[in-house]
Formats: structure tokens, sequence, C-alpha cells
């Protein structure tokens, strides 16, 4: 919205404040940036404990983001398009994850897969470990981010016109086909920016992984570790490899996402 | 043929009551209603998108009320069209297409796009169609599961006169190439245009089917005839030929008087009265016309032909004049005029 170009106290009070919010966010980060030195980045990088952790937390977080997808994305399909009851209940409790807080979602993610509980002894029966394992820490990571992708998917199946759907039913698809030819294709755009999001805010985590899997270690932990055994100094270059890495993937996948919307209009 | 019996469902905001209509093989039927009188949802349950909450729908005698959408082979067009805007025209067309091989299926693609005039546009997105050339892609993708009915939701009203007028010969088109056809609409005049017979819909029930003569020159009531374009109707009470000396009934409204031929007992009712029928002129008419009243203009207004002109006998008549007569009779507000109608172009309908 566009009301005028003349810059009059409104805009220009309003403009100071909104810098000030972005100074916040970018002075710290940057500041991190420039204070770490090429060499201590490039022997950080190399360092073997570091990639090891960078890459689990990569994997991790992509496997909670694609096994949570497979059954989170026909939910909120049914949200977006069905009344049925106790609706209302079921929205709050997918919201449920983002506002306890992530070290009791551990805690209560320990209370069920650790050993001695039904689905901890039944995993172990199959050679899973949840506890101290990347099972684990899939399973936390998914807790914590699932309502971000399930509310994005939703809100995008919701934008698309009913009666696309009803067209394509009345000329014969059927109504799995409807939802794989007409729903998904136009949500798709909703969809991916909710696995983004869904994946940014899994690798991220540290409350809910830390209580549930100290080891095998994430980064985000690495990072703890390192600021808590040998000072700020050691953990910096850490955080700086861990966000580099995530903004080149972040980027990417925004290109990547750009180009198809491209393709389909 | 489609068989419509007793069809009812209650949607709160929209609803359909104890609907009952026949659509011969062959025919062109347009359902006339006003906007949010179920029209919608009536075409959505004979598509089978809305399950019924009582009546039947048939077609040629098989049940086929709860049919599954698929089977049920009716030809679905909405008023906005519904075009898949991440496909093609080609693949919008082609959406429910089943042909036995590629080229076949291509084949028949494009005989549909060039039977709507749609060939050059096989390549072009839906976003960038005009209403026109959107709503032909819509009837080449219904035509191409080939429905024994086709269902039209508004096929006409969101488009551009050009546009409309290119549709509605198309429509024509499919008609005289024996598709059965049901369309619904809130415009008379394209139901006029179109149907071979009409049905005209009333808080979620038909009122009165017929042919669009019938509908027009018989209403079967005030609702209907209001609908149908005509102006004059007047509410109030008919009284016997026995009071009036000429053999006619009287018909009394609050504030006028009128001579009636009516067999009709008398009592409570209304009567139309076409604006085309009443002549207006500057001396009192030495005609057979037994309805004959001075008044003054009040208003002149130019409709689609010709001008309306109201004129205050102490009621308010609508008289319909060519731009010609009014430009003669030197009309314009306050001008005292005699207005005059036959006994018989009176019709009075019993409440």
């Amino acid at each position: 919205m566009r009301l005028g170009t003349k810059t009059d106290s409104f805009s220009l009070v309003f403009a100071a404040l909104g810098g000030l919010v972005l100074l916040f966010i970018i002075a710290p980060l940057a500041g991190m940036v420039l204070r770490s030195s090429f060499s201590e980045l490039s022997q950080t990088a190399a360092d073997p404990e570091v990639r090891d952790s960078v890459w689990l937390t990569l994997w991790t977080s992509m496997a909670a983001t694609a096994i949570l997808a497979v059954a989170g994305i026909p939910l909120a399909y049914l949200l977006a398009r069905k009344t049925f009851p106790l609706k209302e209940l079921v929205t709050a409790v997918i919201d449920l994850p983002i506002v306890i807080p992530h070290s009791a979602a551990g805690i209560a993610i320990l209370g069920i897969v650790s050993r001695g509980t039904l689905v901890g002894d039944a995993a172990e029966g199959i050679g899973l470990q949840f506890v101290g394992g990347p099972g684990g820490i899939i399973v936390a990571m998914a807790f914590v981010s699932v309502p971000f992708l399930i509310n994005a998917a939703r809100d995008g199946f919701a934008a698309v016109p009913e009666r696309l759907e009803k067209a394509a039913l009345s000329l014969g698809a059927s109504p799995l086909g409807v939802f794989f030819t007409i729903s998904a294709p136009l949500a798709w755009r909703s969809i991916l920016s909710g696995l983004i999001l869904m994946w940014a805010r899994g690798l991220s985590e540290f409350g809910a992984v830390v209580v549930v899997a100290y080891h095998p270690i994430v980064t985000p932990v690495l990072i703890y570790e390192r600021f808590g055994a040998f000072g700020l100094k050691y953990a910096r270059p850490v955080s700086v490899v861990f966000i580099g890495v995530c903004l080149v993937f972040f980027i990417a996948m925004r290109l990547l996402a750009r180009r198809q919307n491209h393709a389909a209009r | 043929m489609l068989h419509v019996e007793h069809l009812t469902k209650n949607l709160g905001d929209f609803a359909i009551q104890d609907v009952s209509f026949d659509v011969a093989d062959g025919e062109y039927f347009v359902l006339l209603g006003a906007s949010g009188v179920g029209k919608t949802v009536l075409v959505e349950t004979l598509a089978g998108l809305i399950a019924p909450d009582a009546g039947q729908v048939r077609w040629d005698g098989a049940d086929i009320t709860h049919e599954r959408i698929q089977k049920r082979r009716m030809g679905l067009v909405y008023q906005d069209q519904a075009l898949f805007p991440h496909m093609t025209v080609f693949h919008n067309i082609a959406y429910g297409l089943r042909a036995p091989s590629r080229t076949a299926h291509r084949e028949r693609v494009r005989s549909l796009a060039a039977g709507v005039g749609a060939g050059e546009l096989l390549d072009r997105y839906p976003p960038t169609l005009s209403g026109g050339e959107a709503q032909r892609v819509a009837l080449a993708r219904a035509l191409a599961t080939e429905p024994r009915c086709l269902l039209l939701d508004e096929p006409i009203s969101s488009l551009d006169m050009r546009a409309r007028s290119e549709v509605r010969a198309l429509l024509r088109g499919l008609h005289r190439k024996g598709h059965t056809i049901m369309h619904v609409t809130h415009d008379y005049e394209e139901a006029m245009a179109l149907a071979s017979r009409v049905g005209i819909m009333e808080h979620g029930t038909i009122v009165q089917t017929g042919t669009p003569e019938e509908i027009f020159h018989h209403p079967k009531s005030e609702f209907v005839a209001r609908f149908v374009g005509i102006r004059n109707f007047f509410s109030g009470r008919l009284e016997g030929p026995a009071r009036g000396a000429d053999g006619l009934a009287r018909f009394m409204t609050d504030g006028a008087a009128f001579a009636v031929l009516s067999d009709a007992q008398p009592g409570l009712g209304f009567v139309i009265l076409r604006s085309e029928d009443v002549t207006l002129s500057k001396k009192r008419p030495a005609g057979s016309a037994r309805n004959c009243f001075q008044g003054e203009v009040l208003d002149l207004a130019p409709a689609r032909l010709g001008v309306e002109v109201i004129i205050d006998i102490g009621i308010e008549l609508a008289a319909l004049l060519t731009a010609q007569s009014v430009e003669r009779l030197a009309l314009e507000c306050g001008t005292k005029v005699w207005a005059s109608f036959k006994a018989t172009a009176v019709r009075f309908i019993e409440e």
C-alpha cells in the first residue's frame, strides 16, 4: 500500500522503528561472522566432530520432515476441507508443540520412547533405539516442528477453490486423483514453504533434542557444549559454519520453489 | 430423459424443496430463478456433488440419485468455468477424456477444441483467456466425457456482451446437434433466447414450467410475471360482472379501477398488464379500449427496446413506447396524457 510519495513524519518514525528491528536481528549475526577469522572457520569446517554433527543434523531434520509430511499433508487437507466433530480441538492440539517449552516436550517424548515403555520396547525389539540415537532425535525434531508444516499446508489447501475439485470429480476423477492432480499441485507453494519451515525449525531444535539424545550430538547441542566447556570463542565458529550451511540450503530450496512456480504458470 | 422427483436439500442458506421436473432427450431446459434461490445446489445435486435429503433423480427410468459422481455422466459447467489454472487448455480438455491411444487422445482433444472454436488456444493457460474463451474451453472439457446431459450453471451471466452472443450461439449449436441441456440462470432474456422449455424457481421450488411463450404470456403468479419483466401488476379485489354495466368484471385497486374480461370468481387477487399493451394519446381515444385514464407523466426511462413511460393515473402505470412516439406526443415529465388499454389485455390472477 502506498499512500503517497511525500515523506512525512509518520513514515519516518515507523521506518526508524522498523530499522531498529532489522538492526537488532542483523547486528549480532554480523558481529559473530565478522569476529571469526577465515582460518578459524576453515579449521572448524574441517573438524570431524563438527562435520559429523552438521551432517547428522541435516539428515535427521530432513527425515523428520519427510516422515511427517506423509501423514501431515493429508491431515492438513482434511482440516482445510472437511467439517468433523472436535475439529477446533484438533486444530488446537496441532498448535500445542509451538506453545509448550521444548525441554518439557523432550521430557514428554522421553516418557513414551524410553526403555520400559511400550513404544521403546517395541522399537528395541526391531533393533531401533530412540533414546540416545538418531531415531530419538528425529522424533524430537518432528514433534516440535510439525505444526509449521500442517498449518502452512492447510492454508494452502484452503486457498484452492473447492469448485475446481468439484469440477474434476464431475469429469470422472476419483477423490484421490483430484487430490494429486488438482489440490496438491495448486497448494504446492504453501506446502513447500511449510516443508522448508518445518525442516528449518527441526534442524535448529535444541531443547527437545538435548533431553532425548545428547549423543549422537546435533550441531545446536554441539554449539552449547563448546560454549559450556571452552567458552564463547570456541562456540562462535561452529555457529557461523552451521548458519552458513543452513543458509545455502534455504536459498537453494527457495530458488527451486520459485522455478517450479514459474513452470506452473 | 432426466427425471427429477420431489428433490429436497437443505443447506442452511441455500435450500431446494420438493423440486420436480423432466428434461427430455435433446431438450434445452432452462431453469430461471433469482440469485440465491438454490439453483447451484440443484445443479450440484444432479451432478452428484451433493446428496439430496429426499427425492429421486432418474435417467431413463434408472435411479441415479445415489450413483457415484464419476458414473453419472453429467457434464457440469460452472459460471466461473472452474478451469484448472495450472494446466494448459489442452490438458484441461483432456482431463476427463479416456481414449484408447495417445494419438486418438490428442486427436479427440483437437476436435473438441475445434468444435467450440478454441482450436487456437490449446497451449494457453486459463488465466490468460478471456471470459468467452474460458467458457468455450469449459464446455469442451465437459463434452470430453461424453455426458448424457450438460448441466450449465449461469454459463453466460459473467461474460461481456460480445462473448455472450458468441457463447449463446455455441449453446444453440450444441442443442441442434442433439445434446440434452439443462441450464440455470437468473436472466429471463437468456432463458427466452435459448430454452425449448423453461422452469421458474422461487424459494427453492419450481412454480411453473412451460414453453417460453406459455410462461411469458400466461404467468401463473405475480412472482413469475415480475420475473419475466411484466411491469404492471396491481393487487386488489375483483368484483363481479353484475356490477359493471358493460358485462365486464371490475378490478378495484388502491387508486384506480379497471374493466377486466375474466370468468374468475370475485375475490382478492392481482392483475397484470404488459406495458406494451398500454396506448398513450393526447386526446381521449375513441377506440374500443374499455380502460381510459387521464394522467400526468411521472418519468421517462430508456428501456432495452423503446422508452418506458410512467403515468400517474391514481396508480403508477408503465407504458412501453417507441422513441418516435414519445417525440410525436412531445412527452416529458408533467405532460397530461390519456392512457388506454383493452379489458382483454388485463389478466386477473386469483390469490
